[in-house]
């Protein structure tokens, strides 16, 4: 540990230190070689870090004080929607009857984890105009392979074999990425003036071979697609099924369903949309929403409510099978769940609060930066940092660190692909005006120091607890772990 | 349609509408959605119960967890890939800082010190416990891991067969069968034999089409594998070897799958700290050869210095992934399950060298106990004759359901009946026994069991 470094957990380690009681085993004494072979047990304990409680805590605390999060701060990450966790969420995953309860627990002994599953359900079914859906995607990647599994089952099913995804130049890289994973080949559709798919483009390539379009809707310009009815004809009329990668569906709560636009199938992020935590990059939930002609092809199992009672159903022929153990993230679902309650027919209020919150912030920095597509947003817009670059030299990513030292989280940067130095920037709706305008003072000055002082722009961050770090060589001699001792 | 309501989580008042309104230069929140075509728009409410208050709405939620049949109610003798260890305090309090909790992937490394170097602890000490050397900072589960393996497999060999034990998790197992379904990959179930798998069966098999071997250790019925033979095996054809785990406490008290010449460690961490919570969150885990890195799917951190040359921590190997690399990345993997891995690895911090090898000693003695208990019960039976871990199967003399039924009237969850998975086992019950069992709880079982026979 050079000076100035934060210690590793292994540098706080010293021999015979512990930092949890060590549980005695009650039962009459064996030779442990009568219970496992000896050719089979590891020659010692393995080498952990032996650290007390105390210091555990203090190193855990002070790393967490190394961090940044939605409870400190602002944190406009475009795409990613960083609202606010409700702490009552919290509450409500760790009762014990949810958070200490085994996935092989009988049904009759699920029976309230089943009910919440089942009422979500109907709710998400309500907000999304969808038939029915799966919660066992762990997140929107997840989801999006799980759509397509489904989607291929189907057209199997109809002797159809279509071999191509579509995607628009503006989608998420996991959409191409997820595609492949299914077996398809992707191709890409250009944007057009406005940052809507080109639908004139999207006709040339729909055809028999289509199996899907994935669109994100409004997409990740941050932009309607105002041309939706004519792309779902297209879509339908050549018989492909249209997919919604639903990490926007903040912006249109209670406004407008996927269901009445004319999808298919979608997925939803809840840690995004329906503010279940973010964890650090996880744990997220992606479920799977269908139209009924999809309905058979859900992961098994599915819950189904006969009564007041609720069951576990596998026996579902069609389905494409398991895409992760047991029923999904429960814990995710169980704060969603509560989530919803919390607002009920007032969830519009979000996408309305989320969009005018964008729109302000949007009018208060476009004097400053390029505006690609100048329309009015839904819950997020990418600015372009191109006139800093080209007359200051200070790149996108050279402002998003200088944010860090004005205390707030940068925008997502360098996506999407289609805009040159892009900013992405989602305030959502729990943010205040004054947060707002605290934040396009901040970045309104950065845009000024480019002028007058593009230097501290370009070394920046200097707050932070490290200074700029250097990428290029960690990648290229990784060190992935702290050495370890001999096992 | 309802007229606004001020509500707790939205700060925006009526003032800050109006103006914000005439700062943008449009007359209504409406118009700013003028883009959505009027055809596709929800003229109406949605069909939602109205918000209870907090108090209510906690009640009712209370309810629901109070019909549920949970760990602390039930004397849990339920693995089967979710396990019931004792999680010390300390474990939710830390991972449970929103600083951490309220956090996303440490895109801005800078100013995400606290979780990137975690998650580099959290490495190191998962690649101390399965003896690889390198491991990722988190996938979903157990099952897409493993499911994952397989595809990274083929990518590493060029070939196109999984061989998979069906002494692996059956969930597991599909899953496995759900990911490679569409990428040309064909998938040979291997039976087991006496409830492992077979040495000369996976000979047989192994064959220059075969990318990868698939066991888990100790496998779905608590059984030990013979790792480095089944190693030695697949590598002879040019395959690799693929270990998944449900259970990685295992590997303070085993010899870990790297002293035994697997390729890849892929399975579930939920047992590293990490609650029941029915089945999720929970953690996937992939760890391998160093020569493999730059095929290995999700998220690595790495050390890095900054301008100052101190010590700091990033995302790295970023071109494998889908952000950069589209349809050419090694997995679609995103959000992961960062949350759980710093749980795991507080977890493995707060028990330490010592305490990881004392739970896992203490859960192999008590299952013990519990093994040779239950077998002199008249008509149970051992059903395999290997050393078994902290699970292993029984032979009933009575459905293993009907066991179940009236175990719960002792307050007892009994084991896993075998027949959902196993036709051939419709008699059999796979039962777990963790540290956090009493000799009490396990006497209690034997003593409602030997009232039923």
């Amino acid at each position: 540990m050079a000076q100035g470094d934060f210690p590793l957990l292994v540098e706080r380690s010293a021999p015979g230190r512990i930092g949890a009681a060590v549980p005695q085993s009650d039962v009459p004494e064996v030779p442990l070689e009568q219970i496992l072979p000896s050719a089979q047990l590891r020659g010692g304990p393995p080498p952990l870090p032996e650290v007390s409680e105390p210091d555990l805590v203090r190193h855990y605390t002070q790393l967490s004080q190394r961090n940044y999060a939605v409870d400190i701060g602002f944190y406009p990450l475009g795409s990613c929607t960083m609202k606010y966790n409700p702490k009552i969420n919290e509450d409500a995953a760790r009762l014990p009857g949810f958070a200490r309860l085994h996935p092989y627990a009988p049904d009759a002994l699920a029976q309230g984890a089943l009910r919440l599953l089942s009422e979500l359900e109907t709710a998400l079914a309500e907000i999304s105009g969808m038939d029915g859906m799966t919660f066992q995607p762990a997140a929107g990647a997840h989801g999006e392979l799980t759509a397509l599994l489904m989607i291929r089952t189907y057209f199997a099913d109809r002797g159809e074999a279509r071999t191509r995804v579509i995607v628009p130049d503006s989608a998420h890289g996991t959409n191409p990425a997820s595609a492949r994973m299914c077996g398809y080949d992707v191709v890409q559709v250009r944007s057009d003036a406005r940052g809507n798919i080109d639908a004139d483009v999207l006709r040339q390539v729909a055809d028999e071979r289509a199996a899907a379009l994935m669109l994100t809707n409004p997409n990740t310009l941050g932009l309607f697609e105002e041309r939706i009815t004519e792309v779902e004809e297209i879509m339908h009329g050549c018989g492909a099924q249209i997919y919604l990668d639903g990490a926007n569906f903040n912006a249109v709560l209670g406004i407008t369903r996927p269901g009445d636009q004319g999808f298919d199938v979608m997925h939803m992020n809840l840690h995004k949309t329906f503010s279940t935590p973010h964890g650090g990059g996880g744990p997220g939930a992606g479920p799977v929403a269908v139209k009924s002609h999809l309905l058979p092809y859900l992961p098994v199992p599915v819950v189904v409510r006969e009564g007041e009672r609720f069951r576990l159903d596998y026996d579902r022929p069609q389905s494409i099978g398991k895409i992760r153990s047991f029923y999904g993230n429960f814990g995710v679902l169980v704060r969603a769940y509560t989530y919803i309650r919390t607002f009920g027919p007032l969830l519009r209020q979000i996408a309305e609060a989320a969009v005018l919150n964008a729109n302000y912030l949007l009018a208060l920095l476009r004097p400053a930066f390029d505006l690609p597509y100048d329309r009015h947003c839904m819950h997020e817009f990418v600015l372009a940092g191109t006139r800093q670059q080209r007359e200051h030299g200070v790149t996108t990513r050279d402002m998003a660190k200088r944010l860090l030292d004005y205390g707030y989280h940068a925008p997502t940067i360098y996506f999407p692909l289609i805009v040159e130095e892009a900013m992405m920037i989602e305030p959502t709706e729990t943010e205040s005006r004054e947060t707002i305008e605290a934040f396009a003072r901040g970045l309104l000055a950065i845009a000024e120091e480019c002028r007058t002082n593009p230097d501290v722009v370009r070394s920046a961050p200097h707050t932070t607890v490290v200074s700029r770090l250097d990428e290029v060589t960690a990648a290229r001699r990784p060190d992935l772990h702290w050495p370890i001792a001999d096992y | 349609m309802t007229a606004w309501v001020p509500h707790k989580y939205i700060p925006l008042t009526p003032q800050d509408r109006e103006h914000m309104l005439r700062v943008i230069g449009a007359a209504s929140v409406d118009d700013l959605f003028a883009d959505i075509p009027r055809s596709v728009r929800l003229l109406r409410d949605l069909h939602l119960p109205p918000a209870p208050s907090d108090a209510e709405l906690l009640r009712e939620l209370g309810e629901m967890s109070a019909r549920n049949g949970d760990a602390d109610r039930y004397a849990c003798f339920l693995g089967a890939g979710a396990y019931d260890h004792f999680i010390p305090s300390v474990v939710w309090h830390l991972s449970g800082r929103a600083e951490f909790y309220t956090a996303y992937t440490p895109y801005q490394a800078e100013m995400m010190q606290g979780e990137l170097q975690a998650a580099y602890e959290y490495q190191s000490m998962l690649c101390t416990l399965t003896g690889m050397d390198v491991a990722n900072a988190s996938m979903y589960d157990g099952a897409s891991a493993t499911a994952e393996a397989t595809v990274m497999a083929r990518d590493l060999t060029r070939r196109d067969q999984i061989l998979l034990s069906a002494a692996v998790h059956p969930e597991y197992r599909q899953v496995v069968r759900t990911y490679t379904r569409h990428l040309g990959m064909e998938v040979v179930d291997l039976a087991h034999r006496d409830g492992t798998t077979p040495l000369d069966r996976v000979s047989d098999s192994l064959s220059e089409r075969t990318a990868a071997l698939v066991v888990q250790h100790p496998n779905f019925f608590g059984g030990l594998e013979e790792v480095q033979a089944l190693a030695a095996a697949a590598h002879a054809a040019g395959a690799l070897l693929i270990v998944s785990v449900a259970d990685p406490v295992a590997y303070a008290l085993l010899k870990p799958p790297g002293a035994l010449d697997a390729d890849i460690v892929a399975g579930e961490g939920q047992p590293l700290g990490n609650p029941l919570n029915y089945g999720g969150p929970y953690l996937g885990m992939l760890a391998t050869r160093q020569a493999f890195v730059r095929r290995v799917p999700g998220r690595l951190v790495g050390r890095a210095v900054d301008m100052q040359g101190r010590r700091g921590f990033v995302l790295t190997l970023q071109t494998r992934e889908q952000h950069i690399r589209r349809e050419k990345a090694t997995s679609n993997i995103c959000t992961n399950e960062a949350l759980n891995a710093l749980a795991a690895a507080i977890y493995m911090a707060a028990l330490g060298r010592r305490g990881m090898r004392q739970v896992a000693e203490v859960c192999a003695r008590k299952a013990h106990y519990a093994r040779e208990r239950l077998r002199r019960i008249r008509g149970f039976e051992v059903a395999f004759p290997g050393p078994t871990f902290h699970e292993f199967v029984l032979r009933c003399p009575l459905p293993p359901e009907e066991i179940n039924r009236r175990l719960l009237d002792a307050e007892i969850l009994g084991g896993l009946p075998l027949g959902r998975f196993y036709p051939e086992l419709a008699d059999g019950w796979l039962v777990c026994v963790t540290e956090s069992r009493t000799r009490q709880d396990i006497d209690r079982l034997a003593a409602a069991l030997e009232e039923m026979v």
